[in-house]
């Protein structure tokens, strides 16, 4: 593969090099940095995150489950040109996806019109029959949308995937932030760095604005989380202590007639508005999995009859299927009539018989994933595969094709991250959390994930991925 | 005809409960083939036999499917809850079409698989003997009948949660099984199909069946959704009364529940059910 694009020295990109404007700064900070001092920092910001105890336990590796998610202390940057048009394609995405929900629970108007072929849609594990015919408050299905972005030159980004259902990994964007601004608190006097605090207030403000229609006065808003044992877990209390919001587990909600209601020390409490990080088939066991001791026993006959709002609401796992994706700029069009702002990575899909075969006569080149994979688990990265890993591959691929995706390895832009050796260019991608409610709205920032091992493209947390402030800097 | 439904459903638990929460499927689809004259549901119950306490009403309302929902809480403690269906449908046969029936979901989501409908290579063999030459409608009445022919009618063999596949091989089961069997053929054939619960009027000549009944639908291109019973080698008419439907036996369970902190004590349930016909 050729060369990348950095975002700091502007390597790869063809109108010249040279450090690029939004990093100016950062390269003085850097050149006059003592490497003591380095090293200090870092021993700081680890002894931090383990005050605050953010840690992400990693499923099926075994060994310490509450290790830290690695913090790179060299900030990744945005103009705030560059973020104006990210904020607009993001946007735009968030609607259409949401257009969508509300369509395909109601007349499928896009399936009718030959957009999306009907059986990626209803033959799809997430669609949600029991949703059909309940249009949620707002017509917003997905409350939180984790749009997963990665860059590939000055003016290129791509979506990688949407994330429709309970994105995870806010509480790194706030805490990078928090501990960046102690460490360096002269950075933040010298650049002119857009706020990011202001997230937890507005997403209470979207939870509340969703209430049901049967609410009166100010809505009750509770985080429901499978419980402490969960990867998450972290997460969810320290949402709902930002928020100032109850965190509680299913066997803490019950129904009673028409309604939720929490059980607290002065007596049960009715329950607005649930945002649930648990799953749609752990959320009622009456009408989805009987053996979940996860979720509140009719919960859903209440959700569906307007008595509480579920967010993200049952069902809105349908529109971040990566089979679904290729189609989102088709929805963008369909619905919106304008042309998707940010740009799909070309995808083929294996469910067809031509794209298969490309992606078999392929493979040592392409990245491959499932339909319902997520946390970078079971895919192959074809150029960084042995031809070992790569036939094992091949024989899973061919057993249910319907089952993969392959998108074409990208060359994904690179950030200064501070290595043993010094400093050195490494993977990084972008996932903003777009908030949508009444209104549609995204603070100016979000997680990067930055791929540590040299030459790696893979970000997530669980293959050896850390994490970077990210700054947008004021115009 | 003119039906009468009598439908207690006894549960006790061992160690009283704090409470329980219901979801209910047990109202008559309202179609050309129905008309309900008279329909009450109660749940009660309370600490021993006799005095209970009615469960209070919660969500009422008609899902995406067609069925008519509703929702019951009942505080504890309680060792008895009984709930109680009694009523009056007016029915007409229709062929076994569901004429006349609003609902919104798409019927391509009724190729979905579950445990209990997938399929096997027995059923696929089953599927592929029968002929579609002469098109759908013919090709959903031949799958019923080879479900028919390969499944004898034989209570006691099979439980709630045998799946379609192991009904075929046993080559015996009841009205669940055979439901189950005809659903993963039909999807097999890439017929949308479902699970319909019920009653049944049975008469002097088909006392065999149980009054609460079961039976699948299938989604036939131009006709739209048709009921068949290979239990009985027929399609509902009027001696059948339709409540919900689903995926499987337990998508359509007319009743689904939950008791809270009762975990250690056994829960047994009893049900009765009849059906009768009412003077005209």
């Amino acid at each position: 593969m050729g060369v990348f694009f950095d975002e700091m020295n502007g390597s790869g990109d063809r109108s010249g090099g040279g450090t690029r404007a939004p990093y100016a700064r950062l390269e003085e900070w850097l050149a006059t940095m003592p490497k003591e001092l380095r090293s200090l920092k870092q021993a700081e910001a680890e002894a931090l995150f383990r005050r605050i105890g953010i840690t992400f336990a990693v499923y099926g590796e075994g060994g310490d489950p509450d290790r830290l998610i690695p913090f790179d202390m060299f900030p990744r940057v945005f103009s705030g040109a560059e973020w104006a048009r990210l904020d607009r394609g993001v946007k735009q995405r968030a609607k259409a996806l949401n257009m969508f929900l509300v369509d395909v629970y109601g007349r499928g108007e896009i399936i009718r019109a030959g957009r999306v072929p009907a059986n990626l849609v209803y033959q799809n594990e997430a669609y949600e029959k029991a949703a059909v015919g309940f249009v949620p408050p707002k017509g917003v299905y997905s409350h939180i949308v984790g749009i997963d972005l990665v860059r590939t030159g000055p003016e290129e980004f791509f979506v990688l995937e949407d994330n429709c259902r309970t994105p995870s990994g806010v509480s790194y964007m706030l805490e990078n932030r928090e501990i960046m601004m102690r460490m360096f608190p002269g950075l933040f006097r010298e650049n002119r760095i857009e706020p990011i605090d202001s997230y937890a207030e507005i997403l209470r403000r979207t939870l509340a604005s969703v209430a049901p229609a049967k609410c009166k006065g100010d809505p009750k808003v509770v985080i429901l989380t499978p419980g402490h044992f969960n990867s998450a877990y972290y997460e969810h209390s320290f949402l709902a202590d930002l928020m100032g919001v109850e965190l509680v587990e299913g066997q803490d909600l019950f129904v009673d007639g028409e309604f939720v209601y929490a059980r607290t020390t002065e007596g049960p409490k009715r329950v607005d508005v649930i945002y649930r990080r648990i799953d749609d088939a752990f959320l009622d066991p009456l009408c989805f999995r009987p053996d979940s001791m996860l979720g509140v026993p009719g919960l859903m006959d209440v959700y569906r009859s307007g008595g509480v709002s579920i967010c993200s609401a049952p069902g809105a796992g349908v529109a971040d299927d990566k089979a679904i994706y290729t189609y989102v700029p088709d929805m963008i069009r369909f619905y919106l009539g304008e042309e998707p702002i940010l740009k799909n990575v070309p995808t083929w899909k294996c469910a067809e018989r031509d794209d298969l075969k490309y992606v078999l006569d392929n493979l040592g080149e392409l990245v491959v994933k499932e339909v319902h994979g997520s946390g970078g688990y079971g895919m192959l990265v074809g150029p960084k595969a042995t031809k070992a890993e790569i036939e094992a591959f091949r024989a899973q691929l061919v057993a249910d094709p319907s089952n993969y995706i392959a998108q074409p390895t990208l060359a994904l832009s690179t950030v200064p991250t501070f290595v043993d050796e010094g400093v050195a260019p490494r993977h990084v991608d972008l996932r903003p959390y777009c908030l949508v409610g009444e209104r549609i709205e995204l603070v100016k920032g979000g997680l990067t994930r930055v791929a540590l091992r040299e030459g790696s493209l893979v970000v997530n947390s669980s293959q050896g991925g850390g994490v970077k402030d990210t700054w947008v800097l004021a115009e | 005809m003119r039906l009468s439904v009598d439908h207690v459903t006894r549960y006790s638990y061992e160690r009283p409960v704090r409470g329980l929460v219901q979801s209910h499927r047990l109202t008559p689809s309202l179609f050309q083939g129905q008309k309900v004259i008279s329909w009450e549901i109660t749940v009660e119950g309370g600490e021993g036999q006799g005095g209970g306490a009615l469960a209070v009403r919660g969500a009422d309302f008609t899902d995406g499917a067609g069925d008519r929902i509703q929702g019951w809480s009942l505080a504890g403690p309680l060792s008895e809850v009984a709930v109680t269906v009694r009523g009056t449908v007016e029915t007409t046969d229709t062929a076994g079409m569901l004429k006349g029936y609003r609902e919104a979901i798409n019927p391509c989501a009724y190729k979905l698989e579950t445990a209990m409908t997938a399929g096997s290579a027995a059923l696929a063999a089953l599927a592929e003997a029968v002929s579609d030459a002469d098109g759908p409608l013919a090709l959903a009445h031949g799958l019923s009948a080879a479900v028919a022919a390969a499944i004898a009618y034989r209570p006691g063999v099979t439980q709630a949660h045998t799946s379609a596949s192991e009904a075929l091989a046993l080559g015996e089961g009841v009205c669940q099984d055979h439901a189950h069997a005809l659903i993963a053929l039909a999807r097999l054939r890439d017929l949308p199909a479902r699970y319909v619960s019920g009653y049944l009027f049975a008469d002097a000549s088909g006392a065999a069946h149980e009054a609460a009944h079961a039976w699948a639908e299938i989604h036939v291109p131009g006709l739209g959704w048709i009921g068949f019973d290979p239990a009985n080698a027929c399609c509902p008419d009027e001696r059948y009364i339709r409540l919900a439907s689903g995926l499987d036996a337990r998508d359509a369970a007319p009743i689904r529940g939950v008791a809270r902190g009762g975990q250690a004590g056994e829960e047994a349930m009893d049900v009765a059910v009849a059906v009768l016909s009412s003077a005209q």
